[in-house]
């Protein structure tokens, strides 16, 4: 539609058409999306203030000011004057730094449990695709199976069998994540698989797993951004579900859930503002993980085109 | 029909069996048993112990012990922390609990977040659809989590409506906020399904001709068009299923409601495995089970599919 634009907009001799890849195309639809846009602006702003921040904060999020302990409802207010812009908390340290902290941590989860997802859950999905028949039916019962489990009582079970630990979450939610990855993957080799150029890569000689990485998977990444993007707020609500109930990242480490966990068990103290921060920075951080994912789709969705 | 439950129960079984094993061998990996106090007991009473509980069995043992008593009897045990209580105790306690606020919050979030997804269809790109989208949309970032402490700051702290918690036999003052906060992003979900099918389904050629027949308008949307709307919600019953037990975690923890979630945190922080092990099985098998349902009641719905 946009080239026929451009064609009748001018006069037919000046024009060049320029060949458009499948990316340059995207990027141009999803300039269009206005919400979209506006919320990846948002995104990168708070990616911008997880590394920005701290350079303004008066101390770090390890750092107790003794003399606010058990003070923090009295003297601990969010204040522009002393420093402290998202007040204290209840061990007297900052809280801003502590959210900055806590978002980071959150965002990381996000990213690495959905980088694991792609990693596993595309060559489960492509290797189950490509060779089909027997291999295929044995890999996809056993997604089938895993998928039936109940994965969070699970992944806490994992958490405690072993340390709680940053490491040990981002294995167990990547661990948990790639399923889902892998049934659409698997579903998108089959229709690539029996393409001319994957015959010709076949007649010439090359090996399968050659075909798979070199010819596959660079045909699929345009579905896995998509659901990988879906899957980062996935990955962040999952973490801070655990932490909520008090069996995710340990201290002095904190993430968005546990920080909303401790202002929401602080609530008859009257230090609102501890649950109402990291809740703010969660809930705008999750809604713009959505919109862009939604643009993304809008914009790399083969089914539309 | 009979054949086709025949085969999801052949599924079932190595599904449970691939998640006792998992979980049994996830136990028994773990570092620090579960009598390893801060004080250490004497070599010959912890003998006893492990003895009494059958720890000092080899590990394929212990493991053929426990499925036998789980399959045979429906017996998961008895609990490592607590000496005069089963896991069985333990479940029968806190099950009732989540069953009563899980129900009411299915049953919320089905039947308001269908009836709102068919309004706004009905009422396309009116006020009461932009409402609809709205509150679809921004009940995505309000996961139980976020709505347990936002409830309570209104109802508990700002108005003083409702108890901050407890269960008192399930009384409704003690319902209400654990089954919005449980209900609410499930509600969402279904209501933004409920109306995009509804619309598509409200374009489609056998509604104009129920149109052109003269029907009114009443009869068009719940004789013709809610039933072929309602098959997308349906598949996504299961997954709201499972999202809700795990919910009643959070649930439990905030509002100490004293249901399963709760028994299953408690337990996972003393490190009483054969209670966490009891919980998985049964909430894996409650979700097969579900799951099972769903599909029946899809064939039922959809003509087009036969079991």
């Amino acid at each position: 539609m946009l080239i026929t634009d451009q064609i009748v907009g001018k006069d037919l001799g000046e024009v060049e058409i320029a060949g458009r890849s499948l990316w340059k195309d995207a990027r141009q639809r999803y300039m269009r999306n206005k919400a979209a846009v506006f919320f990846s602006v948002i995104l990168i702003l708070i990616a911008l203030f997880t590394v920005l921040g701290p350079l303004i904060a008066v101390t770090d999020y390890e750092t107790i000011d003794f003399s606010m302990i058990g003070q923090a409802a009295e003297k601990g207010q969010p204040s522009i004057a002393n420093g402290h812009y998202f007040g204290y908390d209840d061990e007297g340290r900052d809280l801003y730094s502590r959210v900055i902290q806590g978002t980071w941590i959150s965002m990381l989860v996000g990213v690495v449990g959905a980088a694991v997802a792609v990693v596993i859950g595309t060559l489960y999905g492509a290797i189950a695709g490509y060779f089909g028949g027997r291999v295929d039916s044995i890999m996809m019962r056993i997604v089938d199976i895993l998928m039936a489990i109940p994965f969070m009582f699970v992944l806490i079970l994992l958490l405690v069998a072993f340390e709680r630990s940053v490491t040990m979450l981002f294995v167990g939610i990547g661990m948990l994540s790639w399923l889902g990855m892998a049934r659409i993957v698997r579903g998108q080799t089959i229709s690539i698989r029996n393409k001319e150029f994957i015959e010709a890569a076949q007649a010439s000689g090359v090996g399968s797993f050659t075909i798979i990485l070199r010819h596959i998977v660079p045909n699929l990444l345009g579905v896995v951004t998509v659901y990988a993007t879906l899957l980062v707020p996935e990955m962040i609500l999952t973490e801070s579900f655990i932490s909520f109930v008090g069996l995710g990242v340990q201290p002095p480490d904190t993430s968005l859930g546990q920080l909303i966990n401790v202002g929401a068990g602080n609530l008859q103290y009257g230090t609102i503002w501890q649950l109402l921060f990291p809740l703010g920075f969660f809930v705008v951080l999750i809604f713009s993980l959505f919109f862009v994912g939604d643009g993304l789709r809008d914009a790399l969705d083969p089914k539309d085109r | 029909m009979i054949k086709f439950i025949l085969r999801r129960i052949a599924v079932a079984i190595p599904t449970l069996f691939v998640l006792s094993v998992v979980t049994f061998f996830l136990m028994h990996a773990a570092p620090g048993g579960p009598f390893n106090s801060e004080r250490p007991l004497p070599a010959s009473v912890m003998a006893n112990i492990n003895a009494k509980y059958g720890l000092d069995q080899p590990l394929w043992h212990q493991l053929f012990t426990y499925l036998k008593g789980v399959v045979t009897e429906f017996d998961f045990g008895p609990s490592y922390k607590f000496k005069d209580r089963t896991v069985n105790d333990i479940i029968a306690q806190g099950f009732p609990v989540t069953l009563t606020y899980g129900f009411w919050a299915f049953l919320v979030a089905t039947t308001v977040g269908i009836s709102l997804g068919v309004a706004a269809a009905v009422r396309h790109n009116t006020v009461l659809d932009y409402f609809a989208v709205g509150i679809s949309i921004g009940a995505q970032v309000l996961p139980n989590f976020v709505m347990a402490p936002l409830l309570v700051w209104l109802f508990t702290l700002g108005l003083g409506w409702l108890p901050g918690g407890g269960w008192d036999g399930g009384g409704f003052k003690n319902l209400v906020m654990p089954v919005i906060a449980l209900s609410t992003s499930y509600m969402a979900s279904i209501a933004r399904l409920t109306r995009s099918s509804m619309l598509e389904v409200l374009n489609s050629n056998f509604i104009r001709t129920a149109r052109a027949k003269g029907l009114p308008n009443r009869k068009i949307i719940f004789s013709h068009a809610l039933k072929p709307a309602l098959l997308p919600v349906v598949s996504y019953l299961g997954p709201a299923f499972v999202g809700m037990v795990t919910g009643s975690v959070v649930i439990d923890t905030f509002f100490s409601t004293g249901g399963i979630g709760q028994a299953f945190v408690n337990s996972a922080f003393s490190r009483d495995y054969s209670v966490m092990m009891g919980i998985t099985i049964l909430v894996g098998t409650l979700t097969i089970a579900f799951n099972m349902l769903v599909d029946i009641l899809y064939a039922w719905i959809d003509p087009k599919v036969r079991l």
